[in-house]
């Protein structure tokens, strides 16, 4: 989203077109609201590493923890950017005013990329080494470069631009359909529907490149995204279906023959590890991570075709934007991009189970034992749906104020 | 390097204590304003904060970060044993920062508004007390790693009346710091007068908590006495803290408002020095005489070594820019 803000800040200054300041204005209040509550959660997270996993955080937290201490540094830096940028108008030389606007972006980008960086740990533990219950010869800058670093940061900064792009440009297809600021909320879109589109474009790619060291690395959560019982050669790719545990068949699913092969292992005669050769205490729940996995591909595949729409638009049929069936299609995808990208992380989590550290540490064994965590986790639950419906009843609001407070503008369609 | 940072962590507690700490007052000095008078005290403190505010949380998280990759084994001692005030500390940071984002950044102004205040006075002042009361429960030696029922491992490592006073010892503090800070950002000579009371109230709650802390460690059996005044560091530190605080507020009556902020921040590091002095490097004391030392509990030597250099760089970036940021919107006389 800051970077949505900074092109916006950008034509503000080249055009002095004052509906880009506008825009602006209003994306920053967005960006606050988003900083401030992903701030605090920031804070919370750093404390329930150790109330929920104690023995976990005592073992790994001095190998895996340097992203973390390089995150501190990040996020600092954009709390310091930010408050630059939201308060600074009027103060600073425009464009130091709106390179602290940049700031707040690369920063946010960087500091996703860390954490993302600390949990690729837990998929592909590097940088120590494992002997009798031992973490002996901790190298915590191999921990961080660790073979799943780089694809899953890719995978998340991709995802975070394709769902922030989508949910933006929904939000202001909306307006427009409704007649409302038009000329604000179009500008808005067409700004928000571009970084959207190229990362829902982009997306498949890093996905392969994912599921193709997932297959290498964590061959249990590749055959629970999969629904992939039997090993076998020419695996066929499974597309929806409902899993079956006890018969180990997949009903009602699509099965396209050694396409499961082909796209690990570039060869439709490949043989892809399935569950049958995984230890039943070391599998995780198929059936979660299966849908999980299917619900973010499907709506990756939405999002990848809403894009192509948009270009062809973009360079063939002008018209279309004016037109509400075309608006609706963006209204409605609103949702999908945090959808996908929750259900990646769902994927991604219970899929490595039954590990926290794959191949080294059950989720088990690291718990605190405190009793009663359970209560623990219902606050905790409450608390974030309720902050999260806090985040959207504030966006509700502002954006139902943008006629009062961005009042200057044609109420005429531009073409 | 391990010093380098254990330096780190005390400073960020430092300015947590000093610069969160000024927040929480505000919010604080908020709840015990009248209500004629609170919508004005909110904007001063709006625009002396607004800025600034998000930074001053961070140092929390850079100390807990040090904790947890630096001495992990301390991390996971105290994330056990004082679970439930962490889990009401973060409750109150949770509130209170959505709270002072929401009153800021809703677009409408209505009635909403009021619930946004009262959910950010309520946890001004919960937050601090219970991050007081988990400061004092790491010296209270009353954590008890071998305890078997829940009571004495969970509850009783924390709510004994030494943590508790220190809580409340640490409220006051922070509604002083605030006092001080506002002191500096009014022109109007009616605020100041406010401020002033405020901070005087502060002040002697400050000094009633203080003695309280020293009956309860007396009743608790914490040599509290001898950490303070047991050796010539302690006693430098409270003679130099008293001193400056007779300075304070001699400078607040003739009018003055520079160097309060100076010295009350002196005043704050003195309190910090003395109480950790003593007992360092043993950052958590546990029941029957055992203890944590951040020397014995350090993480691996790459680790450290690592970590030392992150936050030597991360102070480069940090630093210039965030005294930039305070320079850049101080008030202008």
């Amino acid at each position: 989203m800051p970077f949505f803000m900074a092109v916006a800040h950008f034509y503000w200054l080249k055009t002095k077109d004052p509906v880009y300041k506008n825009i602006t204005k209003a994306w920053s209040k967005g960006v606050a609201i988003f900083f401030a509550t992903g701030a605090v959660s920031g804070t919370v997270l750093s404390f329930e590493l150790g109330l929920l996993w104690p023995n976990f955080m005592k073992n790994a937290g001095p190998i895996f923890g340097m992203p973390f201490s390089l995150e501190g540094t990040a996020f600092f830096i954009e709390a310091i950017a930010l408050g630059f940028f939201l308060y600074g108008w009027d103060k600073f030389n425009p464009w130091f005013h709106w390179f602290t606007g940049v700031i707040v972006g690369v920063s946010g980008i960087i500091s996703g990329i860390l954490v993302v960086a600390a949990n690729s740990w837990m998929n592909s533990p590097a940088g120590f080494d494992y002997v009798n219950g031992q973490y002996l010869n901790i190298d915590p800058i191999k921990a961080m470069f660790n073979a799943a670093w780089f694809e899953q940061a890719l995978h998340m900064s991709i995802a975070a631009f394709a769902a922030t792009g989508f949910a933006v440009a929904g939000v202001h297809a909306l307006m427009i359909i409704k007649r409302k600021n038009i000329k604000f909320h179009t500008m808005a879109f067409r700004i928000a529907i571009v970084f959207a589109a190229v990362a829902a474009i982009l997306q498949p790619l890093s996905g392969d490149i994912s599921a193709r060291d997932v297959a290498k690395r964590q061959p249990a959560k590749l055959a629970a995204m999969e629904a992939h019982f039997k090993t076998e050669r020419a695996s066929p790719l499974i597309i929806g279906g409902i899993p079956d545990l006890k018969t180990k068949e997949v009903n009602y699913a699509i099965k396209i023959p050694g396409l499961l092969s082909f796209m690990t292992y570039d060869d439709f005669n490949a043989e892809v590890t399935g569950l049958d050769r995984i230890p039943i205490k070391d599998q995780p729940p198929v059936a979660i991570t299966h849908y999980a996995f299917q619900t973010m591909v499907g709506l990756g595949i939405l999002m990848l075709l809403l894009s192509l729409v948009y270009f062809f638009a973009l360079f063939k049929r002008k018209a279309w934007f004016n037109a509400a069936w075309f608006l609706k299609l963006f209204v409605a995808a609103i949702p999908i991009g945090f959808v996908a990208l929750e259900a990646g992380w769902t994927v991604t989590e219970v899929g490595r189970q039954p590990w926290i550290i794959q191949g080294v540490m059950r989720t088990s064994e690291a718990i605190t034992p405190i009793p009663g965590i359970r209560y623990s986790f219902y606050l905790f639950t409450a608390v974030y749906l309720s902050l999260s419906l806090a985040v959207i009843f504030m966006l509700y609001r502002q954006i139902k104020m943008v006629p009062k407070l961005y009042d200057n503008e044609v109420t005429r369609p531009i073409s | 390097m391990i010093y380098v940072v254990i330096v780190y962590l005390w400073v960020a507690l430092l300015l947590y204590l000093l610069l969160g700490g000024a927040d929480f007052g505000a919010g604080i000095i908020e709840m015990f304003t009248s209500e004629d008078n609170k919508a004005k005290a909110r904007k001063i403190m709006y625009e002396a904060i607004g800025p600034i505010w998000e930074a001053n949380h961070m140092w929390l998280i850079i100390a807990i970060v040090i904790l947890f990759v630096g001495f992990p084994t301390i991390y996971a001692t105290m994330s056990i044993h004082l679970h439930i005030p962490l889990v009401i500390m973060l409750m109150g940071i949770i509130a209170r920062g959505t709270a002072f984002a929401f009153r800021n950044y809703d677009a409408v102004v209505d009635n909403m508004q009021k619930v946004y205040n009262k959910i950010f006075v309520y946890s001004s002042f919960i937050t601090p007390l219970f991050l007081g009361i988990i400061a004092g429960s790491t010296v209270s030696g009353q954590i008890d790693v071998h305890a078997n029922t829940f009571l004495s491992a969970y509850i009783f490592s924390w709510l004994n009346w030494f943590s508790v006073t220190i809580g409340f010892f640490t409220v006051a503090l922070c509604g002083f710091v605030a006092a001080i800070f506002l002191i500096g950002e009014t022109t109007d000579p009616a605020d100041r007068r406010r401020f002033v009371r405020k901070a005087l109230q502060m002040n002697i709650a400050a000094v009633i908590f203080g003695a309280l802390v020293f009956i309860s460690a007396i009743t608790d059996k914490i040599p509290l006495v001898q950490w303070v005044f047991g050796n010539p560091v302690g006693i430098t530190a409270v003679s130099l803290a008293i001193i400056s605080l007779i300075i304070l507020w001699y400078l607040i009556y003739n009018g003055r408002s520079k160097s309060l902020r100076l010295l009350a921040g002196f005043q704050i590091t003195m309190i910090l020095l003395t109480t950790t002095y003593k007992h360092y490097p043993n950052i958590v004391i546990l029941k029957n005489g055992g203890y944590l030392s951040l020397l014995e509990n350090k993480g691996a030597d790459k680790t450290i070594e690592a970590l030392g250099m992150a936050l030597l760089i991360g102070s480069v970036f940090i630093l210039p820019a965030l005294i930039y940021l305070i320079y850049s919107f101080q008030k202008k006389e």
